[in-house]
């Protein structure tokens, strides 16, 4: 990727994001939003995310591109403790400790 | 800085045990990626979102164009439209430039504290709100910038043993988790996973669009109708 797409990515990135951030903050006031908005903006994350993470979990492009056991079961494991206690913090070190522990184990 | 500038001090410090790695850790992407360290510590100010920033990041190293690329950033920080909306019902009454300052440093920590605070004592005056709000950036905002330039500059001696390809999957898998415990959470999960792995053949990472917008729908759809049924 070129030096100039990098800073256009990060240019139109930046002002677009701060747009998103100023929108209501900036146009509203004190009105509120409709309730079906509000209802469809709530699951943004939980749509965005997991499209992204799934066929980087699936197909990860260190192991040229087919599964691998010792990521899948981290990416489970980061899921299941990120579930369970609610805290992304344990799930990022609790994945990547099984991360190393499955490939100690498997190699 | 009265008061609630140090309550809010205080209340946002934890968060730098979570923002210190993932700073690190997108400094180190970055670089990996092929950004100088002008062009990461640039993006990491004027975009200053994590998520957002990874996310961009993995599109252009999968070759897709740099609309593509924005676009998906740009999606995964629609949910801060969010935190914008209901911030306003606190601070929409502040100066313009308050408002602008507030916009800018709407993280997922700073309005996570901010609202709590904000929904315990809603009486309490603009200024002591706006007082709080910058409170919890002081320590959680700087700290961004600084660890990602110690990983843009220590990035290359980290190893190829150590992983980190995986370690944003894992970032992102332990951001949505914790909201897996409610059945429309779980459903617009399963039909974005579901939608993006089925769609993966289309170019340019196009699928996640369809994958996302058809999981929101069906997020909400399930909200509502368990809602009615209730």
């Amino acid at each position: 990727m070129s030096d100039t797409s990098i800073w256009w990515m990060i240019i139109t990135l930046g002002i677009g994001t701060f747009l998103i951030r100023f929108s209501f903050l900036g146009l509203l006031g004190g009105r509120d939003l409709p309730d079906w908005l509000v209802r469809h903006l709530r699951y943004v994350p939980v749509a965005v995310l997991p499209a992204l993470v799934a066929p980087l979990v699936v197909w990860p492009d260190a192991t040229g591109g087919t599964l691998d056991p010792a990521r899948a079961i981290a990416a489970l494991t980061a899921l299941a403790i990120g579930a369970w206690f609610r805290s992304p913090l344990s799930a990022i070190f609790g994945g990547m400790a099984m991360l190393y522990f499955m490939q100690f184990v498997i190699q | 800085m009265g008061s609630a500038y140090w309550q809010g001090f205080r209340a946002g410090a934890p968060f730098v045990l979570v923002v210190a790695p993932f700073g690190l850790l997108f400094g180190v992407v970055a670089t990996e990626a092929g950004l100088d360290i002008v062009q990461t510590m640039a993006m990491t100010v004027l975009v200053i979102a994590g998520a957002s920033q990874f996310a961009a990041l993995q599109q252009l190293n999968d070759s897709a164009p740099v609309f593509v690329a924005v676009l998906t950033g740009l999606a995964v920080n629609m949910r801060m439209a969010m935190y914008s909306a209901s911030l306003t019902t606190h601070l929409g009454k502040a100066g313009l430039w308050k408002r602008v300052l507030v916009a800018y440093f709407t993280v997922d920590q700073t309005y996570a504290v901010s609202i709590n605070e904000y929904e315990q004592q809603p009486e309490r005056s603009l200024s002591d709100k706006l007082a709080f709000f910058f409170g919890t950036v002081s320590p959680i905002c700087p700290l961004w910038y600084v660890f990602t330039y110690v990983g843009a500059v220590a990035g290359t001696a980290i190893p190829a043993e150590y992983a980190l390809d995986f370690a944003v999957p894992i970032t992102f898998i332990a951001l949505v988790a914790p909201s897996l415990r409610s059945l429309p959470h779980l459903v617009a999960a399963f039909v974005s996973v579901a939608v993006a792995l089925s769609l993966a053949w289309m170019p340019y990472n196009s699928g996640l669009m369809f994958a996302a917008i058809l999981a929101m729908i069906s997020g909400a759809a399930v909200e509502k109708r368990m809602g009615a049924a209730a």
